[in-house]
């Protein structure tokens, strides 16, 4: 078990690096950098003139040497300047270059300074991250326990006319992506032309011109069931989908194993079947779907938070990735790649967990 | 709960003309018309027939359980005098488990895996007696060390997979009887276990029906269990009881063609590949939906009469002169019973030619990483240990053993599937045992070929019979044009006896034995000089072995083939082998002619595997030797000789040598070779282990 | 001034436009009932309520493509003053008879054109893309599944690398204007457009190696297309100027690829790991048959029934990711009618005209939900063996 656990955190590691690399990479391919360099210092800078800034800021060389730089396990790069100042990666203002860390990068909390808002990332990913983190606790909560009681009551009777409802139920609900649900939800529920909003306003029954606000900025100081209702659905509805129908396809198949006949043939009520005997069994395969549909999950929160103006993660991603943020947009990598393969590690060591058949073999 | 009102001599079961249908959106499809029979207290009745014949069908049917689509259209089940047919879910649920417990062929796949033993079992009288839990456990406690495992409280403690096949098993027996039920239904409970633990499992089923009192259900398709088992026997085919009555006399004095075509065409002792050949049955079990009118067996029957036999229903009669014995024949005051078989086609002896294949010494060593997560330290398995000998052309050589001994490993060797780790394979004058089979040359595969075990997998789904023949052809370079292969294609099926019409056909349009068929055919299209045959009638159903194992002596007498035929099915080997090789956890224990083989002296585990194989032959006299425990795993083979854990002559040798030192091979008469200790004085005074009394 | 027009009169407008749809989907299915016993699994379809759901549902959208010229009233493109945000069944200003059925988009263009004409867009790109994301998988699933060891380790790393990538993320830095003047959509565009060409010539050499003619001639034509159509596409090198693609859509084609390629690859591995315990696997080998034979051959069509159903999935899957792309504006012209883009900047005006976006994310959606019913359909059909 403990060698298990070694070589899947070995693994995981490695994918690590081999993934922030390749982000490092695209976000500081040329033509980036060229952006960066225009956008920083003057627009109508010549080549040359890139090329120097470029020079002067660290941003030339070898790019395995500077991922490691960022990284953390390579040195900070020094420069002397003309002016005999020195510069360096690890120098900050005001600091003299005998003071500053030989080392600066990920690993040693150094993450950089956002161009877009003009704060250091940490600062902006922290707050972001504390955004996103409601939502997707609030999204876990509607999320889980939906699907499985869905997928469970579905499949515990397959071709029963409960099974049927809820599995077509299930498909519409994986047939809509987050964005159309999301603009379907915000004209049904919060536009003042259509839906049911006018008619609810024309009988008095809401004072405002909508029912839902069409925004969840107010979310970031106060969260309520009104300004968080329709993000949290927004994302929930793709996911109770996909999961229910896991968790169907997990419960069918167990309920026709021989070992469901046994029970039932031993007198064991149909109730305790299913509590006792295909549950446990069945949930083995969903739960893993579970920690599996983060990647996916993190698409929903950026769609979401953009369509709903929630200035979460997402909407820091989208906002770093459009406006050429290269430090920023790094950072959130960082972050949805370890959020990504812990929820992976967590799912493989879960499985072993509750598989007694894998686990003390 | 047991009914108080209920008299012990009237029937525990009465079944009167059952009938069940299974409905799919197309049509009723018939399963079991018009099936009748009756169980007294502690009476054993045994079902047998082939696939598809209704038996657990009806089995089901006792137990309410026939799914969504089957329906019990006719007739009634009365158990203690109640109907069940007409009882309602919950009414069942108070039965089930409690007076009528069932047990299945695939134990593993019957016990929940993420429940431990002790559980599952305390369950049963949790629900129905309603006792409390430490006592539940207790009772299960005590069931476990009734059906004779060792170390009840571990295996309380124990999740289903720790525990292997026979344990497995003995657990589901121990569930079954933890609430003492009066009728027990088995439904072929042995098929998935090796022969010496069956035998086990066998003996230990007959003594607790003794021990409780337990009527017992018992279905099979082996005929032989069923006469080690059952008082009384009912054999059904093609969804129709067609004789019942007590054991004796349904085998002894069968009344019905097809309860007689059925035991010509199962091996017996004194039935010879060439002197007493088998008589298959011909023909094809019909399909449910295509049953003929009137007897359903009529179209195989030897005895068949147009216009009678055809014209309507047929009823189950009584037969003269005997005690609660019927039939389902109109001609059964007609038909001489006793005449004796008409001397089939007999067949010189095949000489046998020179040495096609020569094996010396040959070892096959594996190293696999213990431990689920292959972090752990490597381990060796041998698989194979210094096999030696020689097959001659023409000449059927048995390779028997039980799960784990390395036949398929054997095989895989021999075809180039693995290499070996030392030794030598000689195939007439080449080297083959390190050419894995991409370096081997055309003829030299061509020259071995394998008929595969399981029909339903030994042609792919999605090509047609005709093009996987062609295709065999291709790659052995045979014929210059597409016509040319495709005539000796049409030839090839001539030869397995198919239609050429199958050519066109796909894999699921045929019946288990044409597929067989199809496998043997497309093993022969290079011409092959050595075919290893692994058990390719085990899957099969009685009827169709004996007709594929004589497709097999037929070719093989033509081409002057060296079959290697893997068995772990003793009857057969008997039938048609000419040598016999006995292995065991990767050794060689026994070695010799088939008479030699089968008459003392024996290697202790051929003795054991002798008497464990069950022949359905009232004259037979057997030996009783029931192994203890289970195979041990390859894995972790014990010390010594691989045998000694579960050896009954153990006691003869002297001190510890069989727990310490591997015996040497003896050779001893007649090339007759043994890998024991035992000495020459306890060899020779061995005692046969079956013998045919006298009549 | 003429009227607008009342819901009724829009319904009844939009069923006389879909006209040819409704005749193409006539015929078919008449076709199809009529033959279904003849047809195989495509027959089977008909069987089952759901698929046949599923079914009508794709071809109503693959119809409207099709038929898209014929079908829309106005040029997707062409915007009219005053119609800016117009309700659906407003007439259009300064044309006799002519209405906006849909209403217009905030930049005044007919909703419903653009949306007939986005389900063009979609299905250009989603089933191209996801059958070459399935020839990649296949192509590298099978030797993973079933020749195993370091092979296997090393692709399926390489996979799940590619799968635990965010695919928002992954899209923010493959598909950017920017990336186009880099080597990377190239050099993936050349990798990925081979594989398609390896796979078929691989899979007529393994056949027919016993007879070298036809081996060459289907080898050759193989080789000479493939190679031609590869040139153009990949490299747009095409000497005849046939074969050619737009840069932006090479781009987003290839993204789509690339993300969708390691979750067939998966469903392969593991479906080669199963299949290859079977005696006839054992038997190809035992007769010395080539592995690419075994795996091609004998192998992959007794996969095809999940396959198939994954394809249907995967189809709705791409159509989906192509609308997420269009959604954040990602490597689409800004006038393209796509689905994901209308949504996009429909969203901004949700609250006083949601028309222009929730038209198209019913579009999209209906499709989707037709190709999972399809599949689902498909799926039971299948078992039912």
């Amino acid at each position: 078990m403990f060698f298990f656990v070694l070589r899947r955190i070995g693994v995981m590691l490695l994918t690590a690096f081999a993934l922030t690399f390749i982000v490092f990479y695209m976000t500081n391919l040329p033509p980036n950098l060229e952006k960066l360099a225009k956008s920083e210092a003057s627009v109508r800078m010549s080549d040359e003139a890139v090329a120097s800034w470029l020079d002067e800021n660290g941003h030339s060389g070898s790019v395995f040497l500077r991922y490691a730089q960022w990284v953390g396990i390579a040195p900070g790069w020094v420069r002397l300047e003309d002016d005999g100042t020195t510069k360096g990666r690890c120098i900050e203002a005001g600091m003299t270059p005998e003071e500053a860390p030989r080392y600066c990068g990920i690993l040693q909390g150094q993450w950089g300074f956002s161009t877009v808002f003009k704060q250091p990332v940490s600062e902006v990913l922290g707050r972001s991250l504390g955004a996103t983190g409601w939502l997707m606790f609030w999204v876990m909560a509607v999320m889980v326990p939906t699907s499985l009681l869905l997928g469970v009551l579905s499949g515990m009777r397959e071709g029963s006319r409960t099974d049927r409802v809820l599995s077509t139920f299930a498909i519409a609900t994986t047939a809509t992506p987050e964005y159309v649900s999301g603009v379907i939800l915000i004209a049904v529920l919060a536009s003042a032309t259509a839906g049911v909003s006018p008619i609810l306003h024309g009988w008095g029954w809401i004072s405002g011109k909508t029912l839902f606000p069409g925004t969840a900025t107010s979310a970031m100081e106060n969260i309520t069931f009104m300004n968080f209702a329709l993000p949290v659905a927004t994302i929930a509805l793709y996911g109770i989908g996909y999961i229910a129908r896991m968790t169907r396809a997990s419960m069918t198949e167990v309920m026709t194993q021989q070992y469901i006949r046994t029970a039932r043939l031993k007198g064991v009520s149909f109730r305790q079947v299913v509590m006792k005997h295909a549950l446990r069994n069945a949930l083995i395969a969903p739960f893993t779907v579970i920690m599996l549909q983060f990647p996916w999950l993190l698409n929903g929160v950026v769609i979401s938070e953009t369509l709903f103006n929630y200035k979460g993660f997402g909407w820091t991603l989208v906002q770093a990735a459009g406006n050429n943020d290269i430090d920023t947009l790094l950072g959130c990598s960082v972050v949805a790649v370890f959020v990504v393969l812990v929820t992976q590690l967590i799912s493989d060591i879960g499985y072993v967990f509750l598989n007694p058949r894998i686990r003390l073999a | 709960m047991t009914d108080t009102t209920w008299d012990p001599s009237k029937p525990i079961l009465e079944i009167e003309n059952l009938s069940i249908s299974f409905f799919t959106r197309l049509r009723e499809i018939p399963a079991v018309m018009d099936f009748s029979c009756t169980v007294m207290a502690g009476e054993a009745m045994g079902l047998v027939g082939e696939s598809g014949c209704g038996k657990s069908t009806v089995a089901l049917a006792v137990m309410r359980d026939l799914g969504k689509n089957g329906r019990i259209v006719g007739g009634s089940i009365k158990f203690k005098g109640r109907d069940l047919t007409h009882m309602s879910e919950e009414e069942l649920r108070h039965i089930r488990g409690s007076e009528i417990a069932m047990i299945y062929q695939e134990p593993m796949a019957s016990l929940n895996p993420a429940m431990k033993i002790g559980a599952q079992l305390a369950e049963v009288p949790m629900i129905h007696q309603g006792m409390a839990r430490d006592e539940a456990w207790k009772l299960a406690r005590q069931i476990v060390a009734d059906v004779r495992l060792p170390d009840p409280d571990r295996i309380l403690n124990a999740y289903p997979h720790q525990l292997s096949g026979g344990q497995q098993q003995r657990i589901v027996i121990a569930m079954a009887l933890m609430s003492k039920p009066a009728l027990l239904i088995l439904d072929e409970p042995t098929t998935a276990l090796d022969v010496t633990v069956e035998a086990g499992v066998i003996d230990l089923v007959k003594d607790l029906g003794h021990k409780y009192g337990t009527s017992m259900l018992f279905i099979s398709h082996n005929l032989g269990l069923v006469l080690d088992v059952c008082n009384r026997l009912c054999v059904m085919y093609s969804g129709e009881a067609v004789e019942t009555g007590n054991v004796k006399d349904v085998f002894d004095k069968m009344r019905h063609p097809y309860t007689q075509a059925l035991f010509r065409s199962i091996p017996l002792p004194g039935a010879d590949k060439n002197s007493r050949p088998l008589v298959a049955i011909p023909g094809n079990f019909p399909l449910p939906h295509e049953r003929p009118t009137g007897c359903n067996f009529g179209p195989r029957c030897s005895y068949f009469a147009e216009g009678r036999c055809n014209a309507g229903d047929i009823p189950m009669v009584d037969v003269r002169d005997a005690n609660r014995h019927e039939s389902r024949c109109i001609r059964i005051e007609e038909i001489d019973w006793d005449a004796p078989l008409q001397a089939g086609k007999v067949f010189e002896k095949t000489p046998v030619g020179r040495v096609v294949l020569k094996l010396d010494d040959l070892k096959k060593y594996y190293s696999v990483s213990s431990g689920a997560f292959g972090s752990g330290s490597k381990k060796v398995v041998k698989a194979n240990e210094t096999l030696s000998f020689e097959a001659r052309e023409g000449e059927t050589l048995a390779i028997v053993g039980e799960s784990g001994c390395g036949k398929s490993t054997f095989a895989k060797v021999l075809m180039g599937l693995e290499t070996a780790t030392s030794g030598q394979i000689m195939l007439f004058d080449e080297n083959i045992q390190s050419t894995p089979i991409q370096s081997r040359n055309v003829d030299t595969i061509s020259q071995v070929q394998m008929v595969f075990q399981n029909p339903f997998d030994t042609l792919n789904p999605s090509m047609t019979v005709g093009r996987q023949i062609i295709r065999a052809l291709e790659i052995f370079n045979y014929g210059k044009s597409d016509e040319e292969r495709r005539d000796r294609m049409l030839e090839l099926l001539d030869l397995v006896k198919l239609p050429r019409a199958f050519a066109e056909r796909m894999p699921r349009q045929l019946s288990g034995g044409q597929k067989q068929r199809v496998g043997i055919a497309r093993a022969f299209a290079g011409g092959a000089k050595v075919v290893v045959a692994d058990e390719p009638v085990s899957a099969l159903d009685v009827s169709v072995q004996a007709a594929v194992t004589d497709l097999l002596m037929d070719i093989q007498r033509k081409n002057a083939t060296t079959l290697l035929f893997i068995s772990h099915d003793l009857s057969i080997v008997r039938y048609l082998s000419d040598r016999v090789m006995v292995m065991y956890l990767g050794h060689v224990v026994e070695m010799g002619t088939t008479d030699q083989v089968f008459s003392p002296p024996y290697h202790p585990y051929t003795e054991a595997l002798l008497s464990a194989v069950p022949i359905a032959d009232t004259r037979v006299i057997k030996q009783r030797i029931v192994l203890e425990g289970d195979i041990p795993s390859a894995m972790n083979p014990p010390p010594g000789c691989p045998f000694q854990t579960r050896c009954r002559w153990k006691g003869k040798v002297a001190g510890n040598l069989c727990e310490t030192v591997m015996p040497p091979v003896r050779v001893l008469e007649g090339q007759h070779q043994i890998k024991c200790h035992l000495p020459d004085d306890v060899l020779a005074n061995m005692e046969p282990v079956i013998k045919i009394a006298a009549e | 001034m003429q009227d607008a027009l009342t819901w009724g009169q829009i319904i009844a407008g939009l069923a006389a436009r879909l006209f040819p749809v409704w005749i193409a989907l006539a015929v078919l299915f008449a076709a199809s009932f009529g033959f279904k016993r003849k047809l195989g699994l495509y027959g089977r379809i008909f069987d089952s309520p759901v698929g046949m759901i599923g079914f009508g549902l794709v071809m109503f959208w693959v119809f409207i493509a099709f038929f898209a010229d014929m079908i829309i009233t106005h040029d997707p493109l062409v915007q009219v003053s005053g119609m800016k945000n117009a309700l659906p069944g407003s007439p259009v200003k300064g044309m006799e008879g002519a209405y906006y059925l849909l209403g217009g988009d905030h930049l005044a263009r007919d909703v419903f054109s653009r949306v007939i004409m986005g389900a063009r867009e979609v299905l250009k790109i989603a089933p191209a893309a996801t059958v070459v994301a399935f020839m990649v998988g296949i192509t590298l699933g099978l030797p993973a599944g079933y020749i195993g060891g370091k092979l296997d380790t090393s692709i399926s790393f390489g996979s799940n690398l590619v799968l635990a990538f965010p695919v928002i993320l992954l899209f923010y830095l493959l598909v950017t204007p920017e990336i186009r003047d880099t080597w990377i959509p190239t050099t993936l565009a050349a990798i990925l457009f081979i594989f398609p060409v390896v796979f078929l010539a691989i899979l007529f050499n393994s056949r027919f190696f016993t007879n070298p003619k036809q081996r060459n001639l289907y080898v050759g034509a193989v080789l000479v297309i493939g190679l031609w159509a590869y040139s153009g596409l990949a490299f747009n090198a095409d000497p005849l100027g046939v074969w050619s693609m737009d840069p932006n859509v090479l781009n987003v084609f290839v993204s789509v690829v690339f993300v969708n390629s390691p979750g067939v690859f998966r469903i392969v591995r593991g479906m080669v790991m199963d299949i290859k315990t079977r005696d006839y696997v054992a038997a190809g080998q035992t007769r010395g048959e080539g592995p690419w034979y075994i795996m091609l051959w004998e192998i992959l069509p007794n996969a095809r029934g999940p396959l198939i159903v994954d394809f249907c999935l995967r189809i709705g899957y791409t159509t989906i990711l192509l609308g997420t792309l269009g959604f954040f504006g990602l490597g689409v012209t800004p006038e393209s009618p796509d689905w994901g883009s209308t949504i996009n900047y429909g969203r901004r005006l949700l609250a006083i005209a949601p028309h222009p976006a929730v038209v198209p994310a019913i579009a999209l959606m209906s499709l989707v939900l037709g190709l999972n019913l399809l599949a689902d359909g498909l799926r039971e059909e299948s078992m039912k063996d």
